[in-house]
């Protein structure tokens, strides 16, 4: 068994790629043929049987040395031009095992869920095509031994990405998020690139030409004195690669593209737009930390658009009723979060934060989809209310949930948001204003979450006109769909006990496991009294707002109404998204747009008109030829023709036919040569 | 003793007469008769040669012999190609005998 996983881990990959080409070659007749449910029963089978395979190679990895806890697969050499040598191969250690078993663990479960989800949908079979697509280019992410082979996987499930944004694309809305979300990413994937190039050119220049991650570790170091003009070169690859990160995990400048990437159906906002691929960002920065170590600048400038965002994005979060939408803000700020962690040198806490943001905010988003399911496709949280009694199963897993994203003691939110914050107080990279930043953002994410739970769950229906109370048709959804709540829940809540800090007790085990592969920041050491200190500030500010929140909403709403009109101008900035859209729009897609318009009339009018004049100056010549084709070739041809044929016509008459004329001409021949001969004698 | 010239002259004016008719008839069995007089006078010539070089051997003699015995043959199969033309073109006229050129 061990062998065989050293071998051909890789196959992990052939699952969701073979369920892919089954569902996108054959689901169609398969769904007509055996019912709507075959195509996801196949796409889940296909993530279980990785996640199978994902648990050989962590039980494989763990069972091995812990400093030699790495193995490698090539199978063939993919690019060799010049100085680059790339090949198809793939790593595994401790981070990559960890993502496998997030990646397919949390995505078996959404498969699953998505089965009862769409269940309604008419082409559930290309849903399932592009979601094992997309486990099967994210996998490919986090196997990737080189940059290049990580771009591929990286390219792939922003592709999938804007497949499933715009799936149901008759809603010409849906297209508009999906193209969005495409072209902000792309604009994120131009720093990526570049910053491969320039990591490549730096590197060679020290003679050693490689991409592949374990060489580039061992040789980082070349890199730490060489600078460009001024500047570090090391701090010019790691913020390219950052704005690369920004763009795919939706960090400030570039976070514009995920609340819109709601339009998908949930299974998609649950695992691309929450659970897996937002956090590739993270994933490559951590496995390119020891680039990320060497300059101190760029850390900085991680953690601080982290800390912004993760503020930012919560504020924008206070105003908005889509329940998605919420969500999806809140996704943005805990990635803040988690790139905070990544900006203070603590890259296992960022990754710890990956796992159990992927249990829990999974989790949210299912419950959100169950209710929307539940609602009729109602959206709205200001219409709902009163659900906890209707949907019991979705209420309590949603609780959870919540609970477990406020960061509250013992569930798995607070363990990893702990150790963020702490290494934000106590790292050399971190400091003192950051860390209030982080637990500002932890009490607004407080204000949010129970402002929505409360809207949902609590109270009486909000809509009070008689005609369109759907309440009393709300229903709870099927097994299907509670199951794999039930079981993220479960997750959410035991999830955290693989990061106990020292204090209680606890050995950090991830951290430990991760060890090997990422270099943590050494954190400064404070008496316990300042941590413990330290968690309760925490958990006083996050109880404080979360009471606001319940006070505001459920207990005083005149209140609230009192408060958005005493301070109407900061409510309609936040309601209308600090008007960054329109702001995006005016600065950058309006001055595009003119642009190409200006080039697409220059080459209506310059350039066609080139290729037109040169085409009728051709037809010109081409006549000319024509003609004198016609005249002088075909003349002269015809010419010798005709005057073979007349010579011809005209010798014939000397063959008469006539025997005696033959005769005459040989005798008077006979008697010419005769006086002839004799004349001459 | 008739001299070898008056021979000559007599089979010469023979070749000649044939050749006349060869050419200026239309009818063809006049043009046969015509080349019988031409194959006499070649005949006749043999036998004035034999006669006057080498009276011994009788050489000439046998040519003519020769001659006589295809002249008889090459009649023989001109009347019978004779007699198919008249059947096919109800004509003996040599110039009415076009089909070949066509």
């Amino acid at each position: 068994m061990k062998e065989f996983i050293i071998h051909y881990a890789h196959i992990i990959l052939l699952f969701p790629l073979l369920g892919f080409i089954i569902n996108g070659l054959v689901g169609k007749f398969l769904q007509d043929a055996f019912g709507k449910s075959i195509c996801g029963i196949i796409a889940s089978l296909m993530v279980c049987a990785s996640f199978a395979l994902s648990l050989g190679i962590f039980c494989t990895l763990s069972e091995l040395d812990p400093r030699s806890r790495l193995f490698t697969i090539t199978l063939f050499d993919w690019i060799n031009v010049g100085n680059l040598h790339t090949s198809i191969s793939f790593l595994f250690d401790p981070l990559t095992s960890v993502m496998l078993l997030i990646i397919s663990g949390v995505g078996f479960l959404i498969h699953i869920y998505a089965i009862g989800y769409m269940h309604h949908d008419s082409s559930t079979w290309r849903f399932f095509a592009f979601f094992n697509l997309f486990i099967f280019m994210m996998l490919e992410l986090v196997i990737a031994d080189n940059v290049f082979l990580m771009f591929l996987g990286w390219e792939g499930v922003g592709l999938c990405s804007y497949l499933l944004i715009g799936f149901w694309y008759k809603d010409k809305a849906n297209v508009i998020a999906g193209n969005k979300a495409f072209i902000v990413n792309r604009i994120g994937d131009l720093g990526f690139i570049i910053g491969v190039f320039l990591l490549f050119w730096a590197i060679g220049s020290q003679g050693i030409w490689t991409l592949n991650f374990a060489e580039l570790k061992e040789y980082s170091y070349l890199l730490e004195n060489l600078y460009l003009g001024n500047i570090n070169v090391v701090t010019i690859i790691c913020l390219c690669f950052f704005f690369g990160a920004c763009g795919k995990s939706a960090q400030i400048p570039l976070y514009v593209w995920l609340p819109d990437a709601m339009a998908g159906p949930t299974p998609v906002s649950a695992l691309i737009h929450a659970a897996t691929m937002v956090t590739a960002g993270i994933y490559m920065v951590t496995r390119l930390s020891f680039l990320f170590i060497l300059s101190p600048v760029a850390l900085g400038v991680i953690a601080i658009t982290g800390a912004v965002t993760a503020v930012f994005a919560a504020t924008i979060g206070f105003a908005q009723n889509d329940i998605k939408k919420i969500l999806a803000y809140s996704t943005v700020s805990q990635l803040g979060y988690m790139f905070l962690a990544l900006g203070v040198g603590a890259f296992s806490a960022g990754i710890f934060h990956v796992m159990t943001h992927a249990f829990f905010k999974a989790l949210l988003f299912m419950g959100a989809g169950s209710i929307i399911l539940g609602m009729h496709h109602e959206q709205d949280i200001t219409k709902m209310g009163g659900l906890r009694k209707k949907m019991r199963w979705t209420y309590y897993t949603f609780l959870v949930a919540t609970i477990a994203l406020l960061g509250i003691f013992p569930l798995s939110g607070f363990f990893s948001k702990d150790q963020i914050l702490w290494s934000v107080f106590s790292s050399p990279y971190g400091s003192k204003s950051l860390w209030l930043l982080g637990v500002f953002g932890a009490g607004l994410t407080s204000f949010y979450m129970i402002r929505l739970v409360t809207l949902t769950f609590f109270g009486r229906h909000h809509h009070t006109d008689k005609a369109h109370d759907t309440l009393h048709e709300v229903h709870e959804s099927p097994k299907v769909i509670i199951i794999p709540l039930v079981i993220l829940a479960m997750l959410s809540v035991i999830g955290g006990f693989v990061g106990v800090p020292h204090i209680f007790g606890g050995s950090n085990i991830l951290q430990v496991y991760l060890s090997p592969v990422i270099a943590d920041a050494e954190l400064n050491h404070y008496p316990m009294i300042t941590e413990v200190g330290l968690m309760l500030v925490v958990f006083m500010c996050v109880l404080g707002f979360a009471y606001g929140a319940y006070y505001l909403y459920s207990r005083k709403p005149s209140r609230r109404a009192k408060l958005i009109e005493r301070f109407s101008f900061p409510y309609k900035v936040i309601s209308r998204k600090y008007f960054v859209d329109e702001i995006y729009q005016h600065l950058f897609v309006n001055n595009i747009m003119r642009t190409m318009r200006f080039m697409a009339r220059f080459d209506m009018v310059v350039v066609d008109g080139l290729v037109n004049f040169a085409a009728f100056l051709t037809r010109i010549g081409a006549y000319g030829n024509s003609w004198i084709d016609k005249v002088f070739v075909d003349g002269l041809v015809n010419g010798i023709a005709t005057v073979i044929g007349s010579l011809g016509s005209r010798l014939r008459k000397i063959q008469t036919g006539y025997i005696q004329d033959y005769v005459y001409v040989l005798f008077a021949s006979i008697i010419f040569i005769l006086l002839f001969r004799f004349m001459i004698a | 003793m008739i001299k070898l010239e008056t021979f000559l002259i007599v089979s010469a004016i023979l070749f000649s007469l044939g050749i006349y008719i060869i050419i200026a008839r239309k009818n063809v069995i006049a043009i046969l008769m015509g080349v019988e007089l031409i194959l006499n006078a070649a005949s006749l010539n043999f036998v004035a040669f034999n006669k006057y070089s080498v009276p011994t051997s009788f050489s000439g003699q046998m040519f003519s012999v020769f001659i006589i015995v295809l002249a008889a043959c090459e009649a023989v199969v001109a009347f019978a190609i004779v007699m198919s033309m008249y059947k096919n073109f109800k004509d003996i006229n040599a110039d009415s005998a076009t089909t070949m050129k066509e």
